[in-house]
């Protein structure tokens, strides 16, 4: 950078702090005063926003609020609405291929609740008077098949299943077949957690991908990252990595009936723009919610 | 991250030299990012902010050691703080009763049924006889999970399907545990919100039945800020006496360890490594306090080569790449010692800044040149391996064919060889001119 670039660079940052400053007088705006600052920070962060998204917030907070008037509102009510749009998003909740098969690929790191989320999915399907299937393609964890059979039974819900330790590609297969068969709008495939930084795991589900693809063109319609609210920082390598290995279309945060915020969702949002589908709220078949990035936001802040 | 956070700590401290001294003025900048490091590391904000002010007033008024930089000074002091906080020793399970039960309580998905099979064959190879005992009846399959990890480790599993009262559950494994002389029982407990009271208050009825010796919160490495909330309520309603801290293997830097301590003052005592059953390792303070900070496992990784390598053998190896005779031979010995350390990417990992690095490269690409390597130079007759500059053209098709590999491929890797061979012979001039000249540096390059 030249000498002249530099100044110039420099005179900006004052020009524009200046230009906010009379901005803020003009529009008798207050200004943000050290407490409310702080109080602001501790929110974001205690929300798992992260440092870089929470100076991100302050920042586009200190703007609209020293430059709006009085009439914004306080700090929180400002960093809510910058928060909500931010999530905003005009996609579908769950897309839908026109007169045929959906198939929605549920994938995630271990515990999460991609099972469930799963079931749940399938019970929303099945509200709405389309019919669903559900593939237990994790052929590793101890009794996974028995716990999406079980959901199975429960909902009604036929569920394709293999045997432990079999090729959860060819169970995803014979369940993409299946569904066909059936004429069922949707097929839900259950994948095994794996790690984002397990390599070869990460290769098996793109070959669980490509094969469903084979049969299917266009399968998966739909891959949809299940993320556990309790993460933290992690969260967003997780994201990552699987949106490298198997384009996501989405992201399903689940355990927000406790009080966990999931603000990690912001960040992600933010990098990946992957937008929020649906949010788990308990352990019933009933508690998945479409996204309400209103509702959200207002949970961000709420004590 | 530790290579920055490192770096970022060495500019704040650049105007230090000379001073002497760390004071509250020049230290804020470099605690700020120290600050920061534990906010991405998902250490909860209150428990990093109390953290802070203790390395402050720790680090306040301590000279400047002139050969040391303060950067690094600083980091010390935060990392031997955060092992102090982390705890100083591993702990180990206090089972004195007969029969002694260990109670295992945490959220949904955070690896208790696991964590309970993975701590039963623990026990078991420890010389006690374990019994598991399902006792999450909420879950589905939860019980046939369990059931079949006993099947999988060999140890009996006491299971009553279709019982939804634990404690009914609870009393009848006592009694068999009983009469099947078995002195340990791992009670893996249905996941719950520590605020979800009705069924906290069932772990609280199902303590005082069984009087557990440990209740043990499992908690994943991955928990961001909640760990606080998770870990306050957990220990106020059930008191317990340690944690297991699983999914480590993955790439979460585990703050929640240190919210979970300074939270409970209860010791962490098993690290979850993994889904096999053998992933379960007693937990290390020292190597926890290096991964929050980003420093890499570096421990971890000297234990493994100490494993793997025999030192004679690095020796003498050493000696020929000093004196310019490294052949094929040897570079195949060395591939099949380095494939012995693990894979590339677990390797990697574990060094200062390695999952930083990790993120960009496809390492499975590396691994299977290394193998390609390999084959080219099994693909050799001993004569060759010993001096490569009599390959032929004829002998390098015969080695192409006989390995899968094009003659343009196996003439990469011998020119990286030579190449190889080139720098070592330098490295040994360099370091003998070194030597000669008296100078320590000399040690610096010899691998130690």
């Amino acid at each position: 950078m030249g000498l002249f670039a530099k100044f110039k660079a420099g005179l900006q940052k004052t020009h524009s702090k200046l230009a906010h400053e009379i901005k803020r007088i003009v529009t008798r705006s207050p200004k943000l005063d050290a407490t409310a600052f702080e109080e602001l920070e501790a929110s974001l962060l205690g929300a798992d926003l992260g440092t870089t998204i929470t100076d991100q917030i302050i920042v586009a907070v200190k703007q609209a609020y020293e430059t709006q008037g009085s009439a914004g509102g306080n700090v929180f009510a400002v960093a809510r609405r910058e928060v909500e749009k931010s999530l905003a998003s005009n996609q579908p909740a769950l897309r839908k291929t026109p007169g045929g098969l959906t198939v929605v690929s549920i994938v995630g790191v271990n515990g999460t609740g991609k099972t469930t989320t799963a079931a749940k999915l399938a019970h929303l399907v099945q509200a709405r008077g389309e019919t669903a299937l559900l593939a237990a393609c994790d052929t590793f964890r101890a009794a996974a098949i028995e716990q999406i059979k079980h959901w199975g039974q429960r909902l009604k819900v036929p569920v394709v299943a293999g045997a432990y330790g079999a090729d959860a590609a060819s169970v995803a297969h014979d369940a993409v077949t299946a569904a066909q068969a059936r004429k069922a709008d949707y097929l839900f495939v259950d994948t095994a957690g794996r790690m984002h930084t397990k390599h070869n795991l990460m290769q098996e589900l793109q070959k669980l991908h490509r094969v469903m693809g084979k049969q299917l063109p266009g399968a998966p319609h739909e891959v949809l990252l299940v993320l556990d609210a309790t993460t933290g920082m992690n969260a967003l390598n997780q994201a990552r990595e699987f949106n490298k290995a198997v384009p996501l279309s989405g992201l399903i945060v689940t355990k927000l009936d406790g009080t966990s915020k999931g603000g990690m969702v912001v960040a992600i949002q933010k990098e990946l723009g992957l937008p929020i589908k649906f949010i788990g709220l308990g352990e019933h078949a009933d508690d998945l919610q479409p996204f309400d990035p209103a509702q959200f936001a207002e949970a961000l802040f709420a004590e | 991250m530790f290579d920055s956070l490192s770096s970022k700590l060495q500019n704040a401290f650049r105007n230090l030299r000379g001073l002497g001294k760390i004071s509250e003025a020049n230290a804020s900048e470099a605690l700020r990012e120290v600050r920061l490091a534990l906010l991405e590391a998902d250490v909860n904000f209150k428990v990093a902010r109390d953290f802070i002010e203790r390395v402050k007033t720790k680090a306040l008024g301590q000279e400047v050691v002139q050969s040391i930089q303060p950067g690094q000074q600083i980091v010390k002091i935060i990392h031997d703080e955060l092992v102090e906080l982390l705890g100083s020793a591993n702990a180990s399970l206090q089972l004195s009763g007969n029969p002694s039960c260990v109670l295992m309580v945490g959220l949904h998905g955070s690896g208790k049924t696991t964590s309970s099979g993975k701590l039963g064959r623990l026990l078991h190879k420890q010389g006690r006889t374990p019994l598991l005992v399902a006792a999450d009846v909420y879950r589905p399959a939860a019980m046939d999970q369990l059931e079949t990890l006993g099947k999988q480790l060999e140890l009996p599993v006491y299971v009553h399907k279709g019982e939804t009262d634990v404690l009914k559950i609870a009393r009848e494994a006592l009694a068999f545990a009983k009469a099947n002389n078995r002195n340990t029982l791992i009670f893996d407990t249905a996941g719950r919100l520590q605020i979800d009271e009705p069924l906290v208050q069932e772990l609280v009825r199902l303590r005082d039945l069984v009087k557990p010796q440990e209740t043990l919160l499992v908690l994943d490495a991955a928990t961001g800020q909640e760990a606080v909330n998770v870990a306050m309520h957990f220990d106020q309603a059930l008191n317990i006496t340690g944690s297991i801290l699983t999914k480590l293997d993955g790439d979460a830097r585990g703050g929640a360890a240190l919210s979970l301590r300074s939270v409970t003052g209860k010791p962490i005592k098993f690290a979850g490594m993994g889904e096999k059953l053998e992933d379960f390792e007693p937990f290390h303070p020292e190597r926890m306090a290096s991964r929050i900070l980003g420093m890499g496992d570096v421990v971890s990784l000297v234990e493994r080569a100490a494993e793997a390598v025999d030192l004679d053998d690095a020796q003498r190896m050493e000696e020929k790449m000093r004196k310019g005779q490294f052949s094929l031979e040897d570079f195949l010995e060395q591939l099949r010692q380095m494939k012995k350390l693990g894979s590339l990417e677990s390797i990697v990992s574990m060094l200062p800044g390695g999952a930083e690095a990790l993120k960009g490269a496809d390492l499975g690409k590396q691994e299977k040149e290394f193998s390609h390597m390999e084959a080219m130079i099994c693909g050799m007759t001993p004569q060759e391996r010993r001096n490569s500059h009599i390959l032929n053209a004829r002998r390098r098709q015969r080695i192409a064919r006989g390995s899968g590999v094009s003659v343009t491929e196996l003439n990469t890797m011998l020119n990286k060889f030579a190449g190889m061979q080139q720098m070592m012979k330098k490295m040994g001039k360099f370091q003998k001119m070194m030597a000669r000249m008296g100078g320590g540096a000399a040690g610096l390059l010899r691998p130690r």
